[in-house]
């Protein structure tokens, strides 16, 4: 043991040093850059989030076109917009309507649209919520205080690797006279995952 | 088997919260973006790694909340980079253990040399 505690430095976790193994060998063999590491990061860290998807929502909200073309193809639509999926994967919208409310889950493992919301939120990693969306999403929903009425068809979109979702959330009454930069202040996370809804 | 856990429990963190708890989660993410930039897997393949090791977990009894999220992830990329033979899984216990014997022969307040 070190007698004196300025004669060395304390290891991370043993998690933290694992990862600083795979780092080493995957930098000596050429697969990664610690500097594209740090970009990757910060992008993640900072760029990137529900604000994105929040720009995307309001614009379908104020413009028929583009919502049109975010139904029909929202990778394109995104890119549009600047935001683009890194990892190959299709982007769908679903929208919600009198008749329908959408929710989003990937009962795999963590699938999740990354270009426009980010990374996921802890819950939407849980072992609960990936079982529990499925079999019981009106009960799941009412814990996340959203009331759905029994005439309302519940649809439960299991994302891929392959192909994420987006809700499109119903635009609130009463913003008939808010700006597209107004309305996006209400589109919330968790609206666009199908756990809530967007308020005026 | 452990009753899935009401969501109320779970909601209050997740407004403003961090998008990784700890430095190493962010790094063994961003490991595993620019390793697949490079083409090392298919994100096909590394989907298909993490729900393996997130299924096997759920079956061992692991937390419901998902906070084990990023010991899981780490998990399947170690597998990954080792099935697809980036390296062994001798060179990472290796990688490890000298990381940790850097660290104990650094002065505290001076960087660590890499291995």
């Amino acid at each position: 043991m070190p007698h004196d505690s300025h004669d060395h430095t304390d290891p991370p976790s043993d998690l933290a040093l694992r990862v600083k193994a795979l780092e080493t060998a995957l930098t000596r063999k050429g697969y990664v850059d610690p500097e594209a590491i740090d970009a990757v990061v910060d992008t993640f860290e900072t760029k990137v989030g529900p604000r994105n998807g929040a720009a995307v929502v309001a614009k379908a909200w104020t413009d028929p076109a583009f919502k049109q073309r975010l139904l029909d193809d929202a990778s394109a639509a995104c890119a549009e917009l600047g935001f683009s999926g890194q990892q190959g994967e299709q982007l769908k919208a679903v929208e919600n309507t009198d008749a329908v409310h959408n929710m989003v889950v990937c009962t795999l493992c963590s699938c999740y649209p990354w270009p426009v919301l980010g990374l996921p939120p802890s819950w939407y990693k849980s072992h609960a919520y990936r079982s529990r969306a499925v079999i019981e999403p009106r009960a799941v929903l009412q814990e996340f205080g959203v009331d759905i009425p029994e005439d309302k068809e519940v649809r439960v979109w299991d994302s891929t690797a392959e192909l994420r979702y987006l809700v499109l959330p119903a635009r609130p009454d009463g913003t008939d006279d808010l700006s597209e930069d107004a309305l996006a202040e209400l589109v919330s996370r968790d609206s666009m995952i199908g756990t809530g809804v967007a308020q005026a | 088997m452990t009753e899935p856990q009401s969501f109320s429990d779970l909601l209050p963190s997740t407004v403003g919260e961090p998008i990784f708890n700890e430095p190493w989660q962010a790094q063994a993410f961003a490991l595993t973006v620019t390793s697949h930039k490079q083409d090392l897997f298919t994100w096909d393949e590394w989907a298909t790694c993490l729900s393996e090791e997130i299924a096997a977990d759920k079956a061992d009894g692991g937390p419901e909340d998902g906070s084990n999220y990023y010991a899981l992830w780490l998990a399947a990329l170690e597998r990954l980079v080792t099935a697809k033979g980036a390296a062994t899984a001798e060179e990472l216990s290796g990688l490890k253990q000298a990381w940790t014997e850097n660290y104990l022969a650094t002065p505290h307040g001076q960087p660590v040399p890499e291995p």
